[in-house]
């Protein structure tokens, strides 16, 4: 009986907790743009028209703005996630054939919890399972490209139109992509010991029997763990949108970087490589060279090359994928992001 | 006692170890703590996703960083 209530009882603390955190999240989500105008207009005396007085207005505004979105995004994506594991998706994906394994795992690619720096361990159980290689890169491909973050983090700033054509050209590229790396016979150009891996052991689903308590506790450690992370890809993506905002010429970068200039795309998609991050860490970015009259094209390139296309990634994959397969692998991808690139800004102009 | 912590050394990977030393320093158990941090090896024990947990080579936790409290559960097991 004791052990009943007790359990009701932190049941009841838990659930009480997640409503007031949820709350909370809404009302200064709500207070958030009448709080700044308040501040930087009223306290500090600076006019909306003035360079520093919407240049800081736009930092604080957008910092509170992304990080609750972070927050809530993170936190409710890692809960839903932790219901899938990437132990389901090989079994979901063994024995599939190419072409609808590599549609299939795309899709998963999307919902499965999934870290880059699981790559290889992921590589290696999915070929040692019997999985195709190019069904395997699909995988590989989709997960960092269109993850659920990405995907709520671009509705909450640009809205539903934007947010479903990313999608849409994600998967497209991560399906074609694989299947292309299929054809290639990409198997001679895995590391042979790939092959003869024995996986020793019993398979432990990494979800079996977790309870909400662990769930939300999953949730809270992930928001803490990314937060922490990307902080500062945050402050200077919002950063550079405030300078932007307030001191750069509203022409200056449609001069140089407009829709009809053809060398944009392929520049972002170059300057994406070295640079390394996550969706989260690189929206407040975009959103803030959107702010300053770039075409969406040219930037969700940006944004795929950063995510997708990244150099310690490929030093990674390196233990496992010949440079032959890195190769293709790169140049598959990028001419991918940049066929998306100058279709998007057609399409949007 | 064999424990190793399974994990290329990414954030999670690093908490798992903090975790699993306040643990093993709580109950003052006297153990070998290795960290495996070879892709290769860490695939070898069937998970495909980091961090792991091994205790006396049985993967006892895969793909998510339990709380000092499970692990030192765990440990007691």
């Amino acid at each position: 009986m004791t052990m009943d209530v007790d359990t009701r009882r932190a049941g009841l603390r838990r659930w009480g907790g997640l409503a007031l955190a949820a709350g909370a999240w809404f009302v200064l989500y709500r207070l958030n743009q009448p709080f700044w105008d308040w501040l930087i207009y009223d306290v500090f005396g600076l006019s909306p028209e003035s360079a520093a007085g919407s240049a800081l207005h736009f930092f604080g505004y957008d910092v509170v703005k992304i990080g609750l979105l972070l927050v809530g995004i993170i936190f409710a994506v890692t809960v839903l996630r932790s219901f899938m594991s990437i132990e389901r998706t090989r079994a979901l994906l063994g024995g599939r054939r190419e072409g609808v394994g590599n549609v299939m795992a795309a899709g998963l690619g999307v919902i499965t919890p999934f870290c880059s720096c699981s790559a290889v361990p992921a590589f290696i159980g999915f070929v040692a399972a019997g999985v195709p290689i190019g069904v395997t890169m699909s995988f590989l491909i989709a997960s960092p490209l269109v993850n659920e973050i990405a995907i709520g983090l671009l509705l909450g700033m640009f809205g539903i139109g934007p947010t479903l054509l990313y999608v849409a050209a994600g998967l497209t590229i991560a399906i074609v992509a694989g299947w292309i790396l299929g054809r290639f016979h990409a198997e001679r150009w895995v590391e042979p010991f790939v092959f003869e891996t024995r996986l020793r052991g019993q398979v432990i689903d990494s979800t079996t029997g977790l309870t909400w308590g662990d769930r939300i506790a999953m949730g809270r450690d992930e928001v803490v763990t990314i937060l922490r992370k990307i902080w500062p890809y945050l402050l200077v993506g919002i950063g550079v949108g405030a300078i932007i905002h307030g001191w750069v010429p509203t022409d200056f970068f449609t001069t140089y970087a407009s829709a009809s200039n053809p060398l944009g795309v392929i520049v972002a998609v170059g300057l994406g490589v070295p640079l390394y991050s996550n969706a989260a860490g690189v929206m407040p970015l975009v959103q803030s060279l959107y702010g300053a009259g770039l075409p969406m094209g040219t930037l969700l390139a940006f944004m795929m090359s950063v995510v997708a296309l990244s150099l310690p990634e490929m030093i990674l994959l390196r233990r496992v994928l010949k440079p032959q397969l890195i190769g293709a692998f790169i140049a598959v991808v990028a001419t991918g992001i940049v066929i998306v690139g100058y279709s998007f800004n057609l399409l949007l102009a | 006692m064999k424990i190793k912590i399974l994990g290329p050394g990414c954030a999670n990977c690093q908490r798992l170890e903090e975790r699993t030393k306040e643990a093993v320093e709580a109950l003052g158990l006297d153990v070998n703590l290795e960290k495996v941090t070879d892709a290769a090896e860490i695939a070898s024990y069937g998970i495909m996703r980091t961090p792991g947990l091994v205790i006396d080579d049985m993967v006892v936790v895969a793909g998510r960083v339990p709380s000092t409290r499970e692990i030192s559960d765990l440990l007691k097991s």
